[in-house]
């Protein structure tokens, strides 16, 4: 299948001032764009030439991997942001965090640190594991937790280029701000379909 | 013994316009500068803590990991800012240039190798020219603040000369565009110090 850069549910502009027009103008429009593209050129002729996303998440490696996996980290991030996001979750993953973490503030120090501590490149997910328990995960680089067995919930992309251009080495800033975008509902809904 | 953040050889716009001044400022100020506080905090009351810098990372698989990441990033960008010059660019000459025609083929196809071990080095990481104990050079790349000289990097050696592509080294000027940083680096390139470090 050919794989497409999925429209956002925002202008690239409504993110500010927590994410900056430029930044999202180039890690949507020149980073997304290029795995997608990258992708589609990499899987002609090979086994993954008609296979879904999650697919190649599970079974691929090297650049069909990374590409793959960028891809679909990229849209589990974007996805989950909003213009209107920021606050707590609601009803059974409310539930949840506590019962994991104790509370929600607590969960968010443990989300934060997990991300500020990451070495490098990568992505810090909250998950759920075959006993639909939540957990958080640290992944290097295009890492996804699907390849351990975990359902992804929540996302925070944490390469320098999700942030640089607005907070340079300022790490913990970019992710205090990505607090005000978390758009619950639909974590809620990726929650509930567990 | 605490390790010291080194002065820049330069000033901080003196790579301008290949590297701009806010990112050498921010580079070296703040990430260069986090590293060896790190690195400092991270060794502090332990037994390596008077050792070189070469013995730490020689022995580096024993260490905890906040040691390998926080001294990998002191002494590659220790290497980094030296084997860059405002007066840089062209091509090395006399033995250093001999052995890159000999095990290269020539100073472009070594260029073009180095270049492509950047460009693809998926995520952090450093592409190096490595000098290996038998003499011989080679084009390296490790992820992250790894580098030649520990002793769990795939192709060890001496590394001569360094390109940091973190998305930190770049971004701000460069963006998603790295093979455009890569292609500025070789005009600052200080093939004198790469020639001293391949002597040595």
């Amino acid at each position: 299948m050919i794989h497409e850069l999925p429209e956002l549910p925002y202008a690239l502009n409504e993110l500010e001032p927590s994410i900056s027009q430029k930044t999202l103008e180039f890690h949507y429009g020149k980073h997304h764009q290029a795995y997608v593209t990258n992708l589609n050129n990499l899987i002609k002729g090979t086994a993954f030439e008609k296979a879904g996303l999650e697919e190649i998440v599970r079974h691929s490696e090297g650049g069909i991997f990374n590409n793959g996996a960028q891809v679909y980290n990229h849209t589990f991030y974007f996805m989950a942001l909003s213009p209107n996001g920021g606050g707590e979750p609601k009803g059974a993953l409310a539930n949840a965090i506590t019962e994991t973490f104790g509370s929600f503030a607590a969960f968010k120090e443990e989300f934060s640190k997990a991300g500020a501590t990451l070495f490098g490149s990568g992505w810090v997910w909250l998950v759920a594991d075959s006993h639909n328990k939540l957990r958080i995960m640290k992944k290097n680089n295009a890492g996804n937790p699907i390849t351990d067995g975990m359902t992804p919930i929540l996302t925070m992309d944490v390469w320098e280029h999700a942030y640089y251009l607005d907070t340079q080495n300022a790490r913990p800033k970019y992710i205090e701000n990505f607090w005000n975008l978390v758009n619950w509902k639909v974590i809620e809904e990726r929650y509930d379909e567990l | 013994m605490a390790f010291e953040l080194p002065k820049l050889p330069y000033a901080y716009d003196a790579l301008e316009p290949h590297i701009d001044t806010r990112t050498m400022e921010i580079h070296h100020s703040k990430h260069h500068a986090g590293y060896t506080n790190n690195l400092n905090a991270a060794i502090a009351g332990t037994d390596i803590e008077e050792q070189s810098i070469e013995n730490i990372l020689a022995n580096i698989s024993k260490q905890a990991v906040a040691v390998r990441n926080n001294g990998g990033g002191f002494f590659n960008h220790d290497l980094f800012w030296q084997v860059m010059s405002p007066k840089g660019g062209g091509k090395p000459s006399g033995s250093l240039l001999a052995a890159i025609e000999k095990d290269f083929g020539s100073f472009d196809s070594f260029k073009e190798e180095f270049s492509k071990a950047a460009a693809t080095r998926f995520g952090s990481g450093w592409a190096w020219l490595v000098k290996q104990s038998n003499g011989k050079l080679v084009v390296s790349s490790t992820p992250n603040q790894d580098n030649p000289l520990m002793d769990l990097a795939e192709v060890k050696g001496t590394p001569i000369l360094g390109l940091d592509v973190w998305e930190h080294a770049y971004y701000l000027k460069f963006q998603n565009k790295r093979p455009d940083y890569i292609s500025e680096f070789w005009n600052v390139i200080n093939w004198e110090e790469v020639a001293k470090r391949f002597q040595d």
